[in-house]
């Protein structure tokens, strides 16, 4: 590979994405302890192999989605270890329990296993120093290992990684190792880290789940049943077994609820290639059993949530007394806002190769945030023990909670086990489009009691969705006290007097995680609401936004006025809700969007903590003669605490505003009789290159908290932002999403 | 049908419907070039033809045939095209899965316009999508390789 990425690139020509594999099998299989004798080197850790020849690798066992854990995870282990991070290999690892949690979602990648991480290159770091400190007869903390080199300062003298590997492989493995202080790492406060597979994408080498070819190999698409559920009452093969290179029409299992992660049903049309498929596809004649959903109207379940929200729900959070607040109440605000479904519509649409073996046995090469619970899925579906499944995980082309679920893998399985041969199964965009796992339409009420002064003594808040639960249970139909965390019941909020909310929605379709999840619609409501009281108490949005959040301070459960919060699985006292932290990235975006000049601008502001992070986003539209107006500018400001790669934190930022403004302009998946009424593109939008605003400036507060989550956190207020900054601009509240089926465009 | 290939002759014996991305992806092993929509709605799979860019997935094989087609893997020899360059330097990918057809966009635009204005790029990008939200740093590597920036 002749391109150089950088000054300091990874390791060249590591950047393909699959299975790179670069360790002899007998080197893999020893997670926590040393194997003296063995010829291939160490593993300190699950994550960490040294090799006798010196080479470093990391094993990357967390999904590459965009977020760019890739090129971060791997430069934190081997700059706690003291490896040069351009001279290590990163492998992918396939689905195993023993690296550790590998489920990508939740943005969790960093925060959860970062003291893991420390710890793996801090036990491989004293082993090797332990090996040399030997050797030269002198006390290992006198020894430093950075950038690939032991060295012994007082005497001058040095070894390199490789001249140590045989003797710290016999050393046992330390039970509690000591990391580095941060600021002695030199690569993870390099604000300008490469891109590991920088190269790969650009020439177009990257492996991502339809890239990879196996020999013998036929491809399938689907015809699934057009409501969730329902199933095929009869059809006719003949027409597409005619088409040339059609080899087999399979008809697909039928999912029955719970949903979980079943494939969808339908008739499978196998290939010599896609196009075949295809139109083998379409030379199907089905007829469909609808099944029980083919009642679902997502216009008629928008009222059905409208009427749930204006009637009492569940009370998961109580602070003082808002009845007595209203009665009391000079004046009230109230507002109601909507969100339909969402879907994630990620730029590669589902693939996955599946192998089944002559043993019984199976592969798969998907594209899978989730590789642990794939394989699990896999080995129940076939009868088989996980040992007996091996899951690879491709590059992801996107996938923001979509490939969380397994359901396209197990498609290929089931194909691949008839056929005896292995099996792509390939989505089309419309198959993406059309059976999803939908973000859950949403209905809220908020109502603010102001005394006479105009300060809010009284904060109602009402939320009706399906939760995710019902995909897994079938049953399920309200919202829990863990669904109203993300932004109902975490909300920072210096009100006397506070009730929330969860109101029934039972499930209609197939509702799963979309990037933030609930927080999107918690938090466009929450941020469109706090500026409409601005607006009613005739106050800066900025100074309501401040008032409300009131004064620095950590919040307890008593101070929310809950009985328990998840908190996103971190404890309060590691991550606390701080009401400081919050206070801080909306004044700090205010400040870069110079919001106090507000002379011939029309600008939108909102903050919100998800993912015990901390986000503050500023809006900036103007007229615009040909669409009513346009996005001029955007300000964000995130406090994910301790960011191991600032560059990727930029990069999430820039993405989650854009990914915001999609989400309430053009976000909305509507079902009629049960089918989604969209289809591809040209009617599931999603903003284009004129949406977004040719700037976003992005901040990323220091911080020496523990790390937060990065790649969900920054979407939720941009909505809020937007919206907001289109009132500034127009003077219309848009309180339901898509906003431009209110400004036509 | 005769097409040249990233400067390399090749005879592709296929349905002539074929859209030319499924005889890259399946018959030439050409995976660089992505599906995205199948419809010419996103822009995933653009590759020049002739010079010009075309979205391959509504491109049927027979309007290749005797034509020069250039996918990501033959814009290069060795990725130093300077909107490659320009790509890495601003680490303009994030899932990566868009990004050849959007420097494939970028070169059609750059070699009949080799400095385009905001609007220019607007025009030239705006079917080429990207769901992790590039487009302000796909927009300054395009400036960036033009040497307007």
């Amino acid at each position: 590979m002749s391109l150089q990425i950088s000054r300091r690139g990874f390791l060249a020509g590591l950047g393909a994405g699959l299975a790179i594999a670069v360790l002899p099998k007998t080197g893999e299989a020893v997670p926590a302890t040393t194997t003296p004798g063995n010829d291939g080197g160490f593993s300190p850790h699950a994550l960490v192999h040294i090799a006798f020849d010196g080479t470093v690798t990391i094993i990357c066992h967390r999904s590459e989605m965009g977020q760019g854990i890739r090129s971060s995870l791997p430069v934190l282990i081997a700059d706690e270890l003291g490896a040069d991070p351009a001279r290590i290999l990163v492998r992918q690892a396939e689905g195993d329990k023993k690296y550790g949690d590998q489920n990508t979602d939740g943005s969790t990648s960093i925060r959860k296993p970062y003291d893991n991480y420390r710890k793996a290159g801090a036990a491989a770091r004293q082993m090797l120093i332990s090996a040399a400190a030997t050797k030269w007869r002198v006390k290992p903390e006198t020894c430093v290992l950075a950038n690939h080199q032991i060295s012994h300062p007082p005497t001058k003298r040095t070894l390199e990684i490789k001249d140590v590997v045989q003797a710290a492989a016999k050393l046992p493995v330390p039970k509690d190792p000591k990391p580095r202080p941060f600021a002695e790492l030199t690569h993870v406060n390099d604000p300008d880290l490469p891109l590991l597979d920088g190269v790969a994408y650009v020439t177009g080498t990257a492996t991502f789940g339809a890239d990879v070819t196996l020999p013998g190999m036929v491809i399938a698409v689907i015809a699934r049943p057009p409501v969730v559920g329902g199933k095929v009452a009869k059809y006719d093969k003949r027409k597409a077994l005619a088409v040339k290179g059609v080899k087999d029409v399979i008809e697909m299992p039928v999912a029955t609820k719970p949903w979980v992660f079943q494939p969808w049903g339908g008739i499978a049309v196998v290939a010599d290639s896609t196009w075949a498929a295809l139109a083998g596809r379409a030379a199907l004649d089905i007829t469909w059993d609808h099944g029980e959903h083919a009642d679902y109207n997502s216009q008629a379940f928008r009222e059905e949530l409208l009427a749930s929200v204006r009637a009492p729900g569940t009370a998961h959070r109580n602070v003082g007394n808002i009845d007595t607040a209203f009665a009391s109440a000079a004046k009230t605000v109230e507002a109601e806002y909507v969100v339909p479904h969402l879907s994630h519509l990620q730029m590669e649409p589902l693939a996955a190769l599946a192998r089944v073996n002559p043993d019984g046995s199976a592969e798969t090469w998907a594209p899978t945030q989730n590789p642990q619970a794939n394989r699990s899925a896999v080995a129940s579906f076939l009868g088989i023990s996980e040992d007996k499944v091996k899951c690879n995980v491709t590059l992801l082309g996107g996938a923001f909670g979509r490939k969380s679920k397994s359901d396209f893998v197990i498609e290929a399985v089931y194909l691949a086990k008839q056929l005896k041969v292995p099996v792509r199964v390939q989505w089309t965009r419309e198959d993406d489009v059309k059976h999803g796992y939908y973000n859950a339409v949403n209905a809220q009420r908020l109502r603010a009691a102001l005394d006479a002064k105009g300060t809010v003594i009284g904060w109602h808040h009402r939320t009706a969705f399906t939760p995710i639960a019902a995909t897994f249970t079938g049953i399920t139909d309200t919202p829990t006290e863990g669904d109203l965390q993300q932004g109902v019941t975490d909300l920072a909020l210096a009100v006397p007097n506070i009730r929330a909310e969860g109101c029934k929605a039972p499930a209609k379709t197939r509702v799963g995680w979309f990037r933030s999840v609930y927080n999107i619609f918690h938090s466009f409501a929450v941020g469109s609401f706090i500026d409409e009281i601005a607006h009613a108490r005739g106050q800066d949005p900025l100074a309501t936004w401040l008032e409300l959040i009131g004064p620095d301070r950590k919040m307890s459960l008593a101070d929310l006025g809950v009985a328990k919060l998840p908190n996103y699985g971190e404890s309060l006292d590691k991550h606390p809700v701080d009401a400081g932290r919050l206070r801080n990235v909306l004044t700090k975006v205010a400040e870069m969007a110079n919001w106090k000049q507000k002379q011939g601008r029309f600008l939108g502001l909102a903050a919100h903590r998800s993912f015990v992070a901390y986000t503050g986003v500023v809006i900036a539209v103007e007229p615009d003669p040909q669409r009513m107006f346009r996005i001029s500018e955007a300000w964000i400001a995130m406090d994910a605490g301790t960011v191991v790669n600032q560059e990727r934190v930029h990069s999430q930022m820039e993405g989650a505003v854009v990914m915001g403004i999609s989400n309430v302009l053009y976000g909305g998946i509507t079902m009629k009789h049960g089918m989604v009424e969209q289809s591809n593109f040209r009617d599931a939008r999603v903003a284009r290159m004129r949406d977004v605003p040719h700037v976003i400036h992005t901040h990323v507060v220091p911080s020496t908290a523990p790390p937060s989550g990065v790649g969900e956190p920054g979407t939720p207020p941009v909505g809020a932002a937007l919206a907001n900054a289109i009132f500034a601009l127009t003077g219309k509240r848009l309180r339901e999403v898509p906003l431009a089926k209110a400004l036509k465009i | 049908m005769k097409i040249k290939i990233n400067g390399v002759d090749k005879t592709l014996d296929v349905d002539p419907e074929m859209p030319l991305l499924w005889a890259l992806r399946d018959i030439l092993g050409l995976t660089g070039t992505k599906y995205g929509c199948g419809e010419a709605l996103c822009g995933a799979c653009t590759v020049h033809l002739d010079g010009h860019a075309v979205r391959a997935c509504v491109t049927p094989v027979r309007r290749a045939d005797g034509k020069a087609v250039t996918t990501i893997e033959g814009l290069s020899a060795d990725g130093s095209h300077p909107l490659q360059k320009a790509w890495l330097e601003l680490r303009v990918p994030q899932c990566g899965f868009c990004q050849a057809g959007q420097i494939m966009s970028a070169a059609a635009l750059l070699a009949a316009n080799p400095h385009p204005s905001d609007a220019d790029i607007d025009q030239s990008m705006a079917g080429n999508l990207c769901r992790c939200g590039t487009y302000t740093r796909i927009r300054t590597a395009i400036k960036k390789a033009a040497g307007d920036k």
